[in-house]
C-alpha cells in the first residue's frame, strides 16, 4: 500500500526498552510453550505414520469448545477465585482433553484407519485429513441449526448460541501482579500457563521415553515391520498416538483460553498453522523439537511484532522457518522420534 | 505449498457452504404470503436487497441491519396489500473477496430494484462499482469510509455521516473530554479500520505518540500490549471491528492497564455486544466508542418498540439506519418508481423525515444532516455518552 504510513523499523521510537524486551520475552514464551503442546499432535503423529494430521487443529479447537461449556455447566464467575476456582480449572482441563482425546480417536478411526489398511497413497490421507478438519469444523459452526433440528435449542441455548461468534471462557482464578520490575509484569495467569504447559510436555517426553507403551511408540517410529514382528501391535501404537497427541491439545485448548478468553469455530484454523510451523522448525517428528519450536516461534512472532508493526509478525516468523530450513532442513533438533530418543 | 492447499481448501468450502445457508434462512423467513396482492399499483415479485454480514466474525452488525430492513418491508407489506416487496439477502460476510459474486448476482436478478447496503467500507469498494455500472441503487447504513463518495458512482448513497464527520470527532472527545494527551493509535489494516485510524492520526497531531496496525483473524496481541506500555501512553484508539477490538482490550486490561490508566476507545465497528463477550464484562467497562449513529433509543415513533416486538432484542448499532434505508426504497416502489432507473432519480430527490434525522442527500449521496455520539460500556451494557459537536 503506498502512500500510507505503517509503523516501520525508521520511525524514532525503535529503542526498544530493556522492560518492554522483557515483556515481549516473557508473553512470547507463554504463546510458544501453547504452540509447543498444540505441536505435539502434529509432530507424534509424523513420527509414526509419516503423515501430516491437518484435522488436529479441529481436535483443539473441540478441547476448547469443552472447557467453555464444563464452566456454564458449574456455571462459574469471572475471577471469584478460592478451592472452588481451582477445582473449576481441572474440570475443565479434564473435559477439554477427554474431548479433544475423543475427536482425536475418532479422526483416526473414520479418516484415516481404512486408507491405512488399504496402503493408499499418502495424498489421499492428506485429503480425508483436509475433509475431516472441514467436518469437525462446521459442525461446531452450525451447532445452532443442529440443536434445532433435535428440537434441544431451548436447553442447549447457552451452549450452542452464538454458533459463528466468539464464545467466552469464564476464568474463575482472579489474575494477580506477581512481580512488577520497572515496567517488567509477570501476571499469575500467564506464569500458570507457561508453567502447566512445560510440565505437561516433560511429563509426556516421560512417557514416550520410559512407559512400555511409549517403547512401543517409539519402536514403530524406527522400524514399523520390525516391531510388529517383536509383537508390538501397530494399531494400538497408532490409536495411542493420536490419542496422546489429542490429549496435549485438549491441555493447550484450555491454557490458550486462560491466556485469550475465547474461541470460535473456526480458531484452530490459524493456530493449527502456527502449531505446525512450530513442530516443522523444531523438526517434526521429535518431541522436545516441538517445544523448542513453539518457544522459538513465540519469541519470534513477538520481536517481529515489535521491530515491523504486529502486521508483519506472521512475515517474520515464516522467514524464520524458511530460513532454519535452508541451513537445517530437518529443523532445529533433526527429525527423528526414535534416534534422538525421543 | 502445504499450506496454501491448507489455507484455499477450507476458506473455498466454507465460504460456498455460507453462502448457501445464509440463502436458505433468508429465503423461508422473509417470503412474504404471495397471494396477498390483489391490485395493479405494481408489478408482482420486486424486492430489495439487503448486503453484508450475516454470518462469519463480523456478523452481529449485519443482523442488526437486516433487522432494521425486515422491519421496513415487513411494515410496507402489512400496509400495502396492493404492492408486495420482498426481501433478497446477500450474506458477504462482510469479505471484500465475496462481494463481486454477490453483487453480481444482484445486478442480474432484475427483480432487485434497489439494495441496502453493503454494509462495511472494503465490500463497498468492490460491490459499488457493479451497482454502479448497472445502476442499481445502494444506501449504505453503516459504511463510513469518506473516500467511497469520491469515485462518481451515481448510485451511492448513505443515510450516515462518514469517518471525515467520526474522525475529527473521535481525537477531539479523546484529547477534549477525555482529557488524554499520549494516544497509541492502532489499525486492523481493513479499508474502514485503517482508513479511520490514518483520519484520527492525523487529527491528533502531537497528541498520538505511536501507530501499530494488527491482522484481521489475530488473537494474541501481546506484543501490541508490551509496546502500550512501553510507550507510556495514556489511551488507545482501535479503528476496526469488534472482534479484534474485544481481545486487544482484555489483554490490555489483563495485563494490568487499568482503565483509569489507558483509556480504550473505538469506533462504530467496534460498538456492539460482541465486543463485551470477547473483552469480557470486566475489561470492557469504560471502553468508549464513537459513531456516526444515532442511539437507538433516540429513534422516532414506534420504531423502537416495534423493533423489540419483532426481534425479541433493543434496535442495536445501524438497526434504525438499516430501518430508514429501507423504507426509503420502499417509499419509491409505492410511489410507483418499479424500475432501477425510476427509483434511483426518486433516490436522489428524496427529502423526508426518517426515524434518524431527515433523509436528503446530496448530489454525492452524502447526508446532508450528521451527527456523531460517543457511547460508553456500563455494567457491560453499551449506553449513550453524549453527542460529539462537531468542531
Amino acid at each position: 500500500m503506498p502512500g500510507t504510513s505503517p509503523p516501520s523499523p525508521l520511525e524514532p521510537n525503535r529503542v526498544v526498552p530493556l522492560s518492554t524486551f522483557l515483556n515481549l520475552t516473557f508473553t512470547g514464551l507463554v504463546v510458544g510453550a501453547i504452540y509447543g503442546l498444540f505441536a505435539l499432535g502434529y509432530t507424534l503423529v509424523y513420527g509414526v505414520l509419516r503423515l501430516i494430521n491437518f484435522a488436529h487443529s479441529e481436535v483443539f479447537m473441540w478441547g476448547s469448545f469443552a472447557a467453555v461449556w464444563m464452566m456454564t455447566l458449574l456455571n462459574a464467575r469471572a475471577g471469584s477465585g478460592g478451592p472452588a476456582a481451582v477445582l473449576y480449572l481441572l474440570l475443565a482441563l479434564l473435559a477439554a482433553m477427554a474431548v479433544s482425546g475423543a475427536v482425536a480417536l475418532l479422526v483416526e478411526r473414520v479418516a484415516y484407519r481404512r486408507l491405512r489398511e488399504k496402503k493408499s497413497p499418502p495424498l489421499v490421507a492428506l485429503i480425508s485429513a483436509i475433509g475431516a478438519s472441514f467436518m469437525l469444523s462446521e459442525i461446531m459452526g452450525l451447532r445452532d441449526r443442529i440443536a434445532g433440528w433435535l428440537n434441544l435449542d431451548g436447553v442447549l441455548g447457552d451452549y450452542v448460541r452464538p454458533a459463528r461468534e466468539n464464545t467466552q471462557f469464564v476464568n474463575p482464578l482472579p489474575n494477580a501482579t506477581l512481580l512488577d520490575v520497572g515496567g517488567f509484569q509477570v501476571r499469575s495467569t500467564q506464569l500458570i500457563v507457561l508453567v502447566a504447559a512445560l510440565a505437561m510436555m516433560i511429563a509426556l517426553e516421560q512417557f514416550v521415553r520410559r512407559s512400555r507403551l511409549g517403547r512401543g511408540v517409539r519402536a514403530v517410529s524406527q522400524d514399523a515391520e520390525a516391531a510388529a514382528l517383536m509383537g508390538v501391535d501397530q494399531k494400538r501404537v497408532v490409536q495411542l498416538t493420536f490419542l496422546l497427541g489429542g490429549l496435549m491439545a485438549g491441555a493447550a485448548a484450555l491454557l490458550y483460553l486462560m491466556h485469550i478468553g475465547v474461541t470460535r469455530y473456526n480458531v484452530g484454523f490459524i493456530l493449527g498453522i502456527k502449531a505446525f510451523t512450530a513442530a516443522v522448525l523444531g523438526g517434526i517428528g521429535n518431541i522436545r523439537g516441538a517445544l523448542l519450536g513453539g518457544l522459538v516461534l513465540g519469541l519470534a512472532e513477538n520481536y517481529g511484532s515489535q521491530l515491523f508493526g504486529s502486521a508483519w509478525k506472521d512475515v517474520v516468523s515464516f522467514l524464520l522457518l524458511v530460513v532454519v530450513l535452508l541451513f537445517r532442513p530437518t529443523g532445529l533438533l533433526g527429525e527423528s522420534l526414535g534416534k534422538a530418543r525421543a | 505449498m502445504r499450506s496454501i492447499v491448507k489455507l484455499a481448501t477450507p476458506v473455498a468450502a466454507a465460504a460456498l457452504l455460507l453462502t448457501a445457508c445464509g440463502g436458505t434462512t433468508g429465503g423461508s423467513t422473509e417470503e412474504p404470503s404471495a397471494g396477498a396482492s390483489s391490485g395493479s399499483s405494481c408489478p408482482e415479485g420486486l424486492s430489495i436487497g439487503f448486503f453484508g454480514a450475516l454470518t462469519g466474525p463480523d456478523a452481529n452488525l449485519g443482523v442488526n441491519i437486516r433487522n432494521g430492513v425486515d422491519l421496513a418491508v415487513t411494515q410496507h407489506n402489512a400496509q400495502d396489500g396492493a404492492c408486495q416487496v420482498a426481501l433478497e439477502e446477500y450474506d458477504s460476510q462482510g469479505l471484500p473477496d465475496q462481494a463481486t459474486g454477490l453483487a453480481t448476482q444482484a445486478v442480474r436478478d432484475e427483480n432487485v430494484l434497489g439494495v441496502v447496503g453493503p454494509a462495511f467500507s472494503g465490500e463497498s469498494r468492490v460491490a459499488d462499482p457493479i451497482f454502479a455500472e448497472a445502476g442499481l441503487v445502494g444506501i449504505t447504513p453503516s459504511a463510513t469510509n469518506p473516500s467511497l463518495a469520491e469515485q462518481g458512482w451515481e448510485t451511492f448513497f448513505r443515510v450516515l455521516g462518514n469517518d471525515a464527520t467520526q474522525g475529527p470527532a473521535a481525537a477531539s472527545y479523546i484529547t477534549g473530554t477525555l482529557g488524554k494527551q499520549k494516544v497509541y493509535v492502532v489499525d486492523d489494516a481493513s479499508e474502514y479500520g485503517k482508513g479511520l485510524a490514518d483520519l484520527v492520526r492525523a487529527d491528533l497531531g502531537a497528541a498520538k505518540v505511536k501507530d501499530n496496525t494488527v491482522q484481521k483473524g489475530q488473537t494474541d496481541f501481546s506484543a501490541v500490549v508490551a509496546d502500550i506500555r512501553a510507550t507510556g501512553a495514556d489511551a488507545v484508539f482501535f479503528g476496526g471491528y469488534y472482534a479484534e477490538a474485544g481481545l486487544l482490550a482484555k489483554q490490555m486490561r489483563d495485563a494490568g492497564l487499568t482503565s483509569e490508566q489507558v483509556a480504550f476507545v473505538s469506533d462504530d465497528g467496534a460498538k456492539d455486544n460482541g465486543f463485551v463477550t470477547a473483552a469480557g464484562q470486566a475489561a470492557a467497562e469504560g471502553t468508549v466508542f464513537t459513531c456516526p449513529c444515532l442511539p437507538p433509543d433516540q429513534a422516532e415513533g414506534t420504531f423502537v418498540q416495534d423493533y423489540t416486538d419483532a426481534y425479541g432484542t433493543a434496535p442495536a448499532t445501524y438497526s434504525a439506519e438499516g430501518f430508514d434505508a429501507a423504507n426509503i426504497l420502499l417509499d419509491g416502489i409505492a410511489d410507483g418508481s418499479t424500475t432501477r432507473e425510476d427509483l434511483l432519480e426518486f433516490v436522489k430527490g428524496y427529502d423526508e423525515a426518517g426515524v434518524t434525522k431527515q433523509l436528503t442527500f446530496d448530489d454525492k449521496g452524502e447526508p446532508s444532516e450528521i451527527s456523531v455520539w460517543a457511547y460508553k460500556v456500563e455494567g457491560g451494557q453499551i449506553v449513550a455518552d453524549q453527542e460529539i459537536p462537531a468542531s
